[in-house]
């Protein structure tokens, strides 16, 4: 058997400290904004997910201290940091590299299961329905959030082209099937 | 004639990522119980269905829908509307299992290809004559319990095309014909178009060690480190008396890539990807390997050393029944 966690990339530093160190109250609320963003720019998202429009999911950056708490609300998300596990009706667990390399189909969930990158409890179907329905969205987190950067925009994209760089950890959408 | 190589699509997404990849053929199916993979998030409505169709067309490939769930009985209305709309969306076939939903399409829809799905269980020349004669099937879905010897008499006595599989998740029952899961679930593949629904499936991981539970039964324990298979009854690893072991098949996804040339020599006319479930990647990076494989065989070339190891369940890989060699 191989070893998975040496395919997988490390999150860059620069990025994890001011992760780590910055306060939860306002990277909630700007992750609310975005994810209302996602909502409007992406609405099929929230129909392919059906009856678990509605459902809490913990999602659990395992290298990170803290979860997080999406709520979908039926298409008006909302996002809540916590620290400690949260609480939802499915907790999907994984580095922060390979839950982001699934947003953006980088790697196959799957696959990541069955290496042990990923850790489902709680509803196994509500999972699924998260994660089939984000892959079927092709969402890019950094073109979303450069979205509403106003001027910032280019200067974030040469940025973050440079960390996905250096880093190989996916930050932007995958060309189809780079990955594995 | 290149050998077509015939892919999955749970969402649009995944049939875009296929058919760029190279795809000769997608399949899909609508969002209910009329397909076989009928998983939370997956599937296509009426309007997706037309618009992958018609992106499918403009880049030339081929959209077959399965509709390959058996009719429950009072409910067949389901069914039928089914095939219509598969005609209407401008398929270029649908893939049948059920004797009454064939009829139907011949009667119909005689203008709509019919192929007959792996569900059907058509495991000798006898059976797929009589689904060619009897209902207009061009092209037969052949089990995976066949191995190529047996691959190649059924082509010597039939006209209609076979399709095989050659990747993904294994099978160990007759198609069509295994009710495992319905004894943990109440809800089976054949009826419901579910193996170990999502609904019945727990999972726990407690410092490393994973549990899987499907209906309440535990059906697996992983040590931390290990790889995870699927939560199926057929792959489950059970104690009885003082062994432990998998009872009736081992975790594993079936290769034949390298077995891709015998396959044509045996007169298989379409190589078959399992994995509808799957995400994007795994779809583009299966259907890449195999389109260079196909075109390798084409050319005169050598197989490629495919990279699929990664995206296989237990992360190890078979030649299934292809090559029978039993312990």
């Amino acid at each position: 058997m191989s070893d998975p966690s040496q395919q997988i990339p490390q999150l860059p530093a620069v990025l994890v400290f001011p992760l780590r160190a910055m306060p939860l109250a306002p990277l909630s609320m700007s992750l609310t904004a975005i994810s209302r963003s996602i909502a409007r720019r992406h609405p099929g998202l929230f129909r392919r997910l059906g009856e678990y429009c509605h459902t809490r999911y913990v999602l659990d950056p395992t290298d990170l201290p803290f979860v997080i708490v999406l709520d979908p609300g039926g298409g008006a998300p909302r996002v809540a940091l916590t620290r400690g596990r949260g609480d939802g009706t499915a907790r999907i667990a994984g580095s922060l590299a390979a839950l982001l390399g699934m947003v953006h189909g980088a790697y196959d969930g799957d696959a990541l299961f069955f290496s042990r990158d990923l850790v489902i409890e709680g509803d196994t179907s509500a999972a699924l329905a998260l994660r089939n329905a984000i892959d079927d969205a092709e969402l890019d987190l950094s073109q979303e959030i450069a979205r509403l950067c106003g001027p910032m925009q280019g200067p974030l994209r040469r940025f973050v082209a440079l960390l996905e760089r250096q880093s190989g950890v996916s930050l932007t959408r995958a060309a189809e099937g780079t990955a594995w | 004639m290149v050998m077509e190589i015939v892919c999955p699509a749970g969402t649009p997404a995944s049939l875009r990522a296929a058919v760029t990849a190279g795809a000769h053929t997608v399949y899909c199916g609508f969002a209910d119980e009329t397909n076989a993979r009928n998983f939370p998030g997956l599937n296509f409505d009426r309007a997706e269905m037309r618009e992958g169709i018609a992106f499918a067309h403009d880049h030339g490939a081929k959209v077959l829908i399965a509709i390959n769930t058996f009719p429950r009985a009072g409910d067949e209305a389901l069914w039928h509307r089914a095939v219509a709309d598969a005609e209407s969306c401008g398929a270029d076939a649908v893939i049948l299992a059920d004797l009454g939903l064939l009829d139907h399409a011949a009667r119909h829809h005689s203008g709509l290809r019919r192929h007959l799905s792996v569900q059907a269980a058509a495991a000798n020349a006898d059976a797929v004559n009589f689904y060619a004669d009897t209902f207009g099937v061009k092209r037969v879905v052949l089990p995976r319990v066949l191995s190529v010897q047996e691959i190649a008499a059924i082509n010597a006595e039939t006209d209609v095309e076979t399709e095989v599989f050659v990747y993904g998740g294994l099978c160990v029952m007759a198609e069509g014909r295994c009710s495992l899961s319905s004894y943990a679930t109440g809800l089976s593949p054949n009826m419901n178009g579910v193996c170990s629904p999502a609904s019945h499936v727990e999972y726990h991981d407690d410092k490393g060690v994973l549990d899987a539970r499907l209906g309440g039964y535990t059906i697996h324990r992983v040590q931390k480190g290990e790889p995870a298979p699927y939560p199926t009854l057929c792959k489950g690893c059970f104690s009885a008396g003082d062994k432990t072991g998998h009872l009736f098949e081992d975790p594993v996804s079936l290769n034949a890539e390298q077995l891709i040339p015998q396959l044509q020599k045996a007169g298989v006319t379409a190589l078959k990807i399992e994995g509808r479930q799957r995400s994007r990647s795994y779809v583009a990076q299966v259907v890449r390997n195999f389109r260079a494989a196909v075109d390798a065989l084409e050319a005169g070339l050598p197989m490629p050393e495919g990279m699929l190891a990664r995206l296989s369940e237990g992360q190890a890989m078979t030649t299934g029944a292809y090559k029978k060699t039993w312990r």
